[in-house]
């Protein structure tokens, strides 16, 4: 099992490694957009919409205490 | 609503607005990286045609088989279709600033759905003039049904029949002023999907919570009778 973890971490940093060096290395227009920050905006937008998703999922939550709270009103010997 | 639903819905919506602001897009004069808003604009008018469609089927449903359930769901479905019409309506509006000229063009497809969108919050104004709740109900279902024939024909039809600068519009089906290829459609059908199940989301909830308020009244009956 460690063998497995130990090799599995191994090539994982090997792929980060070389993507590392494959973004430094070969000329893409990755530049530009971090230069223009784009991935900032992308940020803030993605740190919004997970808000609301989260938003939404306790409001489901919520939803359903309220249908549990009337269900068990209706029948208190349940 | 399924849960795995909800995390699909939740998990497109994160690729979409990921790729939708990275990804490569055709590059078009005028539009620019302007583009992109097709897959934010285009999907809200997706959403709300198909919670329409949703709503006028248990219009129906409610007129075959009169409960209060099915009314509950024709009203919250139309609600929030009207919400995503309006969504559709203010980012058509910014986008056609910069890429038009001005936020209101008098464009056959701006001016059609604008009808259609008033001829929606009339079906709310119709709920809330009739007091009797079997009234209400089966009079705004047959309004829907009405509204629902409103509609295709002024977002549809209407512009097609004439010029339009808007895409798909003046004899133009489809996207094809776009160019929208292979690379738009692997982030605009997603994010179709995507709004469609959170519309769907949306709606439950507010058909649950309306379904609580019912059982609370008649709780509340009860204990004066």
């Amino acid at each position: 099992m460690k063998k497995l973890i130990n090799s599995l971490l191994g090539l994982v940093l090997m792929v980060l490694s070389l993507s590392a060096n494959a973004q430094s290395d070969v000329p893409m227009a990755d530049g530009l957009r971090s230069e223009g920050k784009i991935y900032v905006v992308v940020a803030i937008i993605l740190i919004v919409l997970a808000g609301l998703v989260v938003y939404l999922f306790l409001m489901d939550r919520k939803v359903k205490k309220l249908e549990d709270l009337l269900a068990d009103k209706n029948h208190p010997t349940k | 609503m399924k849960t795995w639903l909800k995390i699909l819905a939740v998990a497109l919506l994160f690729y979409v607005h990921i790729g939708g602001l990275l990804l490569d897009v055709p590059r078009l004069n005028i539009l620019n990286e302007t583009i992109r808003a097709l897959y934010f604009h285009v999907p809200m008018w997706f959403g709300m045609v198909t919670l329409f469609l949703i709503s006028v089927v248990y219009s129906v449903k409610y007129l075959v088989n009169p409960s209060v359930a099915n009314d509950r769901k024709a009203v919250e479905f139309a609600n929030v279709g009207l919400v995503f019409g309006i969504l559709g309506m203010l980012t058509g509006m910014l986008w056609a600033n910069y890429a038009w000229g001005s936020f209101w063009h008098g464009d056959p497809k701006q001016n059609g759905a604008a009808i259609a969108l008033l001829v929606y919050l009339a079906y709310f104004i119709l709920r809330g003039s009739v007091e009797n709740e079997e009234q209400k109900a089966r009079l705004s279902a047959v309004y829907n049904i009405f509204a629902f024939a409103a509609m295709i024909p002024l977002i549809f039809i209407i512009p097609r029949l004439t010029s339009s600068l808007h895409p798909g519009s003046g004899g133009n089906p489809g996207f094809n002023m776009y160019d929208l290829d292979n690379r738009m459609r692997m982030v605009f059908y997603p994010a179709v999907i995507a709004w469609i199940l959170v519309g769907i989301w949306v709606t439950t909830l507010r058909v649950r919570i309306r379904a609580i308020e019912d059982k609370i009244h008649d709780l509340e009956d009860e204990k004066t009778h």
